[in-house]
């Protein structure tokens, strides 16, 4: 019983402790990068901690998926549709982002000729 | 009234919407002119709804209104903070647009309608978050702004440092936001509620008598770091001025006119909806947090800010500085403090937006936005030079503006020992700028020299060889970008001296504050004495400035400062994280007791 109430509370910690890793991960790669498109896709992996951890926060035990089509409201559990409805709009926000930044790194690399964050410092002081 | 509500947000977006459908077969003066129409709706809209924002105007979008205590719906909140900032953002979105009318110079041609549309977009993300009444939707519009915000401030794509200070800005401010919708997803599994005053609710329940636990501080943590990136407070602060030096003109008034503000009042709506409970923070953390960033920031930002060269970065400075001085006011929770605050952005907004209107005529009439060579070279520009200088004094607090009024009205509340900050860091910036006002209106003083040889990298960033932003220099100020400082300022002057209008400001704050008091706002003797202090400090050391420039040079101290101001990107997320750890750590002792 114990070892199981041990297991039962990894698996509910670990999507935390994933989404947590997943973003620091994401900020370590950002504050290092040396190229910005690489620097780019570390801002996605800090957002993609975000999905995990709306999700986790949504999962219910033994919960299914909340489209009421085929199962009648009540008749099981099922996981929050609030967070999967804020996770979608999180990658909506996410893609522009993303994409209008990958625009600017393309005119950085064409204005500058490099997209190296240690050689682009004109702006300091 | 409260159905009108969505249109704040709703008005300006459709706006950009057509704009950008129909902009390709638009003259340019129907295309501009129609955007200054949606500006100045929406502008209209928040006006007459103001009155009746009280009590608060609440509206939950498409009837989903809550049932049994419970929310899924979005939430628009219409009090008078909130009517008041979108009010505050439509009129300097149209001042912004007039001010841009026919002589800002666009890219894509053939195609009349995209700055208008893109600062419509823009001016529709701040109305949009200064309403929202739930965090996540609060989120949305917080990255509609920022989305546009680094459009707007890359706008000139040809040109190498516009593309690299808003990538700057992009990465850093897109982090921030994603450390605050943690925070947000922290809350809702907490509470299960997104309306903010829900989680309030949520989080008293959870904590009963034990007050705020671990989850509560973090979320607390995460939630400010995205407003106080937005807000530039130190150590947040590395992208503001290279995103400021960079933007056009217009973009720049909206940036530091309003757009940082809205950090501060997001960081004074979450707190004092969500966070003022018993299972939120104690009063006395929050204000060990806030205080301790708002005097770094105020301090940094001063600092950094009398070493400029380039005007645009100075004003820049000084706009760090100032969110400072509001970040304590906010941070000692105090309705006096806020009502300070309130009429502080309120000055501010303006004295700032017709500053940075200023700085972009004379760097489209000369090309360069660099004190030193710019010396004496803007004698015949006597109104521009005028509204240059009496803003200066604006900004050091000059009586009775609507900047000495906030500052008094802060200072009063905050104590003696902080009024200290309030009066050295308004005589600080506004002496910067005195001091560009002399030696560029004016031409007072010895030709400031290059250092022959020895020039440092610090002096590099001098805005010696900017591009003008119209299709040529002008030869002449054209009357709409002349007029639109001079009212700017005025309305800064009205804030101040129109009767009853204080009052009215901090009223509505009080009403919608946590603190359930009301305090009357007015000019007090002590308070025209202090800003009587730093506007004095402020000419004085503009003059010493000017004409023994040895004296004040760059001491050897401030280099470690100004070097940290690196331009690496890198950095900026390297210290955003500091200054969450920072945070963290100050907020601390709530979860230890």
């Amino acid at each position: 019983m114990g070892s199981e109430s041990a297991v039962t509370a990894v698996t509910h910690v670990l999507p935390y402790l994933v989404a947590a890793y997943v973003f620091l991960v994401g900020c370590y790669g950002l504050a290092t990068s040396r190229n910005l498109i690489h620097a780019v896709g570390c801002l996605a992996v800090c957002q993609s901690a975000t999905y995990v951890l709306l999700l986790a926060v949504g999962y219910r035990d033994g919960g299914t998926a909340p489209v009421f089509s085929d199962i009648r409201p009540g008749s099981r559990p099922v996981v929050d549709p609030v967070v999967q409805a804020l996770t979608l709009t999180d990658v909506v926000v996410g893609a522009t982002v993303t994409a209008l930044l990958l625009a600017l790194t393309v005119q950085i690399a064409k204005r500058h000729g490099t997209v190296d964050p240690d050689e682009l410092r004109e702006l300091r002081g | 009234m409260h159905r009108l509500l969505p249109l704040l947000p709703a008005v300006p977006l459709l706006g950009a919407g057509l704009l950008v459908a129909g902009g390709r077969h638009l003259p340019r003066p129907v295309a501009e002119a129609f955007g200054c129409l949606a500006a100045a709706t929406t502008a209209a809209l928040a006006i007459v709804l103001l009155p009746h924002s009280s009590p608060a105007l609440v509206e939950w979008v498409g009837g989903w209104f809550p049932k049994g205590g419970e929310s899924v719906g979005i939430v628009l909140i219409g009090d008078g903070p909130s009517l008041g900032m979108a009010a505050l953002v439509s009129l300097l979105t149209l001042a912004a647009l007039a001010y841009s009318w026919h002589y800002f110079d666009e890219p894509p041609r053939g195609h009349a309608g995209t700055f208008p549309a893109l600062i419509l977009l823009f001016q529709g993300g701040m109305c949009g978050f200064a309403v929202a009444g739930d965090l996540f939707n609060a989120f949305v519009f917080f990255e509609l702004m920022s989305a546009v915000a680094y459009a707007l401030t890359g706008y000139r794509i040809d040109e190498a440092k516009a593309v690299q200070g808003a990538l700057s800005f992009a990465l850093v401010n897109s982090l921030g936001a994603y450390f605050m919708l943690m925070g947000i997803a922290l809350l809702y599994a907490r509470t299960g509620e997104l309306a903010m005053a829900k989680i309030a609710e949520g989080l008293n329940a959870a904590a009963g008598h034990h007050g705020p636990d671990a989850l509560t501080l973090t979320a607390f943590v995460l939630v400010l770091t995205g407003l106080l990136v937005k807000s530039a407070a130190v150590p947040f602060q590395f992208w503001l001025p290279d995103a400021h030096a960079v933007a056009p003109t217009p973009v720049c008034m909206l940036l530091s006119g309003v757009m940082v503000e809205l950090g501060v009042y997001g960081v004074w709506r979450v707190y004092g909806t969500v966070f003022s409970g018993p299972g939120g923070l104690p009063a006395a953390d929050v204000t060990r947090t806030l205080v301790v960033l708002g005097v770094l920031t105020g301090a940094v930002g001063a600092v950094m800010c009398w070493y400029q060269r380039h005007i645009k970065r100075l004003l820049a400075f000084s706009t760090i500085a100032h969110t400072g001085l509001f970040l304590i006011a906010v941070g000692v929770l105090k309705a006096e403090a806020d009502d300070g605050a309130a009429l502080y952005i309120l000055g501010h907004a303006g004295v700032k937006a017709a500053l940075f209107a200023c700085a972009g005529i004379l760097l489209d009439r000369y090309g360069t936005v660099d004190e030193f060579s710019l010396h004496g070279r803007a004698r015949h520009l006597r109104g521009v030079g005028a509204t240059f200088a009496v803003a200066g004094l604006a900004l050091a607090g000059l009586p009775p503006f609507g900047t000495g009024l906030g500052k008094a009205v802060s200072e009063e509340a905050v104590g003696a020992p902080l009024t200290v900050v309030y009066v050295a860091a308004s005589a600080l910036t506004g002496a910067a700028v005195l001091r560009v006002a002399a030696r560029v209106f004016l031409g007072f003083g010895p030709r400031p020299e290059e250092r022959e040889g020895e020039e440092r990298e610090e002096d590099k960033t001098s805005g010696a060889d900017e591009e003008p932003e119209t299709r040529q220099r002008l030869v002449r100020v054209p009357r709409t970008m002349g007029t639109v400082p001079a009212v700017l300022l005025a309305a800064a002057l009205a804030v101040g001296v129109v009767p009853g209008f204080a009052g009215l400001v901090g009223h509505a704050v009080d009403e919608a504050g946590t603190w359930g008091v009301f305090s009357s706002v007015h000019w007090t003797a002590t308070g025209v004495l202090l800003d009587l202090l730093s506007t004095l400090l402020a000419v004085g050391l503009a003059l010493v400035a000017v004409t023994r420039p040895g004296l004040l040079s760059a001491p050897e101290w401030a280099l470690p400062l100004r070097r940290l101001q690196s331009g690496h990107v890198g950095d900026y997320v390297a210290w955003l994280l500091v200054g969450t750890t920072l945070l963290g750590a100050l907020a601390l002792p709530a979860v230890l007791r």
